[in-house]
């Protein structure tokens, strides 16, 4: 039986004393436990940012890329290795900013990952500039005046892409995050869990105490229907005195990219042989040049 | 007067979106069948249509390997390729076209240079019922005039109208016997230059780019991702259309930036995996580039070369980018650096590139060009031996990570520089590795000690791959008056300069160097050491590969010939520079 034992790692997190990454990475190690996963069956991916360092920090594959890369490697991975369970875990200027064009491919390709976006809504590894998702008049040291742009919305941009699990959580449940996690582990397809994540060095406004009261979890109303796209919608533009966390949408009716690829219905790439053929029906390929 | 027999260039030239390509493709085809050699040449502006684009093919009884200047017979489609390619055309040669273009004769017999009207449009209405089949007509007319044989024409019109069904396939056939033989009653034998079918083995008529997707299919290659760019798109088209029976995974990426890093990921789980580009793709790869040289990665990139900076000359033809693929990304790592200059080159370095990329865990470039990707080539069958060595390197297999009992290092240090590779997903074989400097488990790491020692162990590879690095390939008389230094295509037209320059008596040679990286000093130094008088030909404006040499082995190139118009080398144009430089 797994336990949270075989996750641990002899490496020791670099994050600020009270970094909300530290709720993520243990809802995380939770949920792969809960979900039965071994180590050697799960592959966490990150590009760069403080987030981005958490496979360094846990027992299990790991693959730190680079600044904004992290669905593009992933997406390779799981083409190539349909067989492990692809989870990535990045910052939001990773994936919403410097990987923006990754994310709304990933997003409209539904390909196999669990995509746990640490958003801070700050740089932190660069020391505090605004990101995509700083609200407006955000002041940070490359806003001085405030930010003059206006935030991305990551659940409705990824609704309007045609997302099939959109999510968020927050690292100040854990419990509640584990279980996104997990359903977002079941899923077939892109799994977006965008996670409120305080950075208590830089960014000082969206705090544990200004979230706390904040958030609310959709899924306790017995009258919402994550299967309504319009009522996600709705619920995707709301933020400010209450703001929704749990799954935003779902809908399990559509094909995982990778369950559509002919040549991985014979088993992930990595499991079959270099030659699929007999050398005979090689050959046959020069008669097209003929 | 005599007839030079199985010695002409024929080129069909008109506008894009006549089905110049197409046509000019199915008569070289044709030829081949018929026993022949043949070259063909593309040349195409970045248009859909209109504009102006040639097909030229030059054929043979010998082997060939380039293109030249001399015209024998211009398939006009247009009045403008009269005026463009009239200068080319040998004396006794002879253009056909249609004669609704209405051509003034007088200008071409000013150049003796014979018309040869023939209805193409109206045979196409009257035989098939449909314009379009004109060029199936032209076809016709050039087979005819030339006495070649009729049967390999309608052989090829079988296989090419073939899918669109009988109907299609016998008015093409009719056409192209109208036009055959209106031509042989008209101008009988007017042509002294004439084509002769013979009896051979079959010949495949492939380019550089199909044959280098070839040699990664049976390297084993699983996995080509890639963003459109000529001319290294084809590669993840051919991929594309044979993916489904081979087993393959292609992605059309949403950029390169995403091909890239999506192979990089494939090749991490243990999948040889490729991307093709051209140089500004490539520009934008570097980054992940050295992702892959950090992470100690195998992945395979192709960079088909043609005009830069930015998007340069989209559809010509440069090589321009050979320090560029040196020096690509920041920071120092091993990398190897294929550059083929013949179509059979291209598929030995499409599965050599896996091969010493899997063998030194890094990335291996394949430095292609628009010339050599685009050209066919007529090559005997077994030219490419298909079942190609596969050498997978250090890679750990499932019994030997079983018997683990340490912690797995991913970045071991060793003697050689390669660290024993183990594939994500065994239970004892655990790891996680990083773009940040990292120790030999893979973990990030800022010690200064270690950093020495992880640059140390990378940069050892290097070293031992430079022993394995083939010596330059040589061509012509061992002693030579002049020693041509190259690399890429420009071998082909260069080795027809040299061919002409031995038979009149100038002894010359050629040292090709397709093992650019990492340069295998000895083995090139001992190669040009002994040159009398040795010259670079390259296509690019300040010559790199001299460059190249002399920074490695500090001996000095006498001259340069190089073209950097977007059009490739002809040996003409070699000879005549040779001239200045010598
Ligand atoms: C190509 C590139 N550009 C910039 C950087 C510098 N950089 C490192 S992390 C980072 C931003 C991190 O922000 P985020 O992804 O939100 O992660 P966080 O640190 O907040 O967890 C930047 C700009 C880089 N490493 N690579
Ligand atoms: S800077 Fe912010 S995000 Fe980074 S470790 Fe510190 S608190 Fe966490």
């Amino acid at each position: 039986m797994v336990s949270l034992k075989d996750y641990l790692s002899p490496m020791r997190p670099t994050w600020c004393t009270g970094c909300g990454n530290f709720g993520i990475w243990n809802a995380l190690k939770k949920a792969l436990v809960e979900s039965g996963l071994e180590p050697h069956q799960v592959i966490l991916i990150s590009g760069i940012g403080c987030g981005s360092k958490l496979p360094d920090y846990t027992t299990a594959n790991g693959y730190l890329s680079l600044h904004g890369r992290t669905l593009a490697v992933a997406t390779g991975a799981r083409l190539a290795n349909h067989g492990l369970k692809v989870i990535c875990t990045h910052g939001d200027g990773d994936g919403y900013g410097e990987g923006g064009n990754h994310f709304i491919s990933a997003v409209r390709r539904n390909i196999g990952i669990a995509d746990i976006v640490q958003n801070n809504r700050v740089y932190g590894l660069t020391k505090g500039q605004y990101s995509p998702t700083s609200p407006h008049g955000f002041v940070s040291k490359t806003s001085p005046q405030g930010a003059i742009e206006h935030p991305f919305n990551p659940l409705a941009i990824a609704l309007a892409a045609n997302g099939t699990f959109i999510s968020r959580g927050w690292s100040g449940d854990v419990e509640h995050l584990a279980w996104l996690i997990k359903e977002a582990l079941q899923h077939r397809g892109y799994a977006l869990i965008d996670v409120l994540q305080p950075c208590v060095t830089f960014n000082r406004m969206y705090s544990y105490e200004w979230l706390r009261p904040r958030v609310y979890k959709v899924q306790d109303d017995p009258n919402y229907d994550s299967s309504d796209k319009g009522a996600a919608f709705a619920k995707a533009q709301e933020w400010g005195e209450r703001i929704p966390i749990g799954i935003i949408y779902r809908t399990e009716d559509v094909p995982a990219y990778e369950e559509q690829v002919p040549a991985l219905t014979l088993g992930p790439l990595v499991k079959q042989p270099i030659r699929v053929k007999p050398m005979a029906e090689y050959e046959l390929l020069k008669q097209e040049y003929l | 007067m005599m007839a030079t027999v199985n010695n002409m260039t024929f080129k069909f030239s008109g506008e894009a979106g006549q089905g110049i390509e197409s046509t000019g493709r199915g008569f070289a085809k044709a030829l081949v069948r018929g026993g022949l050699y043949v070259f063909g040449l593309q040349d195409y502006h970045s248009r859909i249509r209109g504009g102006h684009n040639f097909y030229q093919i030059r054929v043979a009884d010998h082997e060939i390997y380039s293109h030249d200047e001399q015209v024998h017979v211009l398939l006009a489609f247009t009045n403008e390729a009269i005026a463009e390619h009239l200068q080319e055309i040998v004396p006794g040669g002879g253009v056909i076209y249609d004669p609704e273009l209405q051509i003034n004769p007088a200008a071409l017999a000013a150049r003796f240079v014979q018309a040869f009207p023939v209805p193409l449009n109206q045979i196409a209405m009257k035989e098939g019922g449909n314009k379009v089949m004109s060029n199936t007509a032209a076809t016709g007319a050039a087979a005819g005039l030339s006495g070649f044989d009729l049967e390999a024409i309608n052989s090829v019109i079988r296989d090419n109208f073939g899918k669109k069904g009988p109907t299609v396939v016998e008015s093409n056939l009719k056409v192209a016997a109208a036009a055959y033989h209106f031509v042989r009653e008209k101008y009988g034998s007017s042509l002294t230059f004439r084509l002769q079918a013979q009896k051979a083995k079959p010949r495949m008529l492939i380019s550089g780019n199909e044959a280098l997707a070839l040699g990664a299919l049976m390297a084993g290659c699983k996995f080509v991702a890639g963003y459109p760019m000529t001319p290294g798109s084809p590669i993840l088209e051919w991929f594309a259309t044979h993916s489904k029976d081979y087993g393959i995974v292609t992605k059309h990426a949403e950029d390169e930036i995403a091909a890239i890093n999506m192979v990089i990921g494939a090749a991490q789980m243990g999948i040889r995996a490729m991307t093709a580009t051209s140089g500004g793709g490539f520009s934008l790869m570097v980054e992940a580039l050295g992702l892959a040289g950090m992470t100690e990665v195998p992945i395979v990139v192709v960079n088909a070369q043609r005009p830069g900076p930015a998007t340069g000359h989209a559809t010509r033809h440069e090589q321009g980018d050979l320090l560029f693929m040196l020096y690509a990304a920041q920071g120092e790592f091993p990398r190897i650096i294929l550059a083929p200059g013949t179509v059979e080159q291209c598929f030995e370095a499409a599965y050599r590139a896996f091969n010493l990329a899997e063998k030194y865990q890094c990335p291996a470039i394949i430095l292609s060009d628009a010339f050599l990707a685009h050209s066919p080539r007529a090559l005997e069958l077994d030219t490419l031996q298909l079942d190609v060595p596969i050498d997978r390197g250090e890679l750990l297999s499932d019994e030997e990570l079983d018997q683990l009992t340490e912690r797995y290092q991913r970045h071991a240090l060793t003697p050689s520089g390669i660290s024993p590779r183990a594939l994500p997903g065994h239970p004892k074989a655990i790891y996680s590795t990083s773009s940040d400097e990292h120790d030999e488990y893979g973990q990030i790491c800022e010690d200064a000690a270690i950093r020495t020692q992880q640059m140390d162990k990378r940069m050892r590879k290097l070293e031992t791959a430079r022993a394995e690095m083939k010596a330059p390939l040589h061509y012509g008389p061992s002693q030579a008056e002049i020693t041509f230094l190259t690399w890429g295509s420009t071998y082909g037209p260069l080795r027809s300069a040299v061919d002409i320059l031995n038979a009149q008596g100038t002894p010359a040679n050629i040292v090709q160097i397709m093992d650019i990286w990492p340069l295998p000093v000895e083995k090139v130094s001992q190669a040009l050491r002994g040159a009398k008088k040795l010259i670079s030909v390259e296509q690019n404006y300040s010559g790199q590969l001299a460059t190249l040499v002399r920074a490695y082995t500090g001996i000095k190139i006498d001259g340069l010939i190089n073209k950097y118009d977007g059009r490739p080398m002809s040996p003409e144009y070699i000879l005549s520079r040779l001239k200045e430089v010598a």
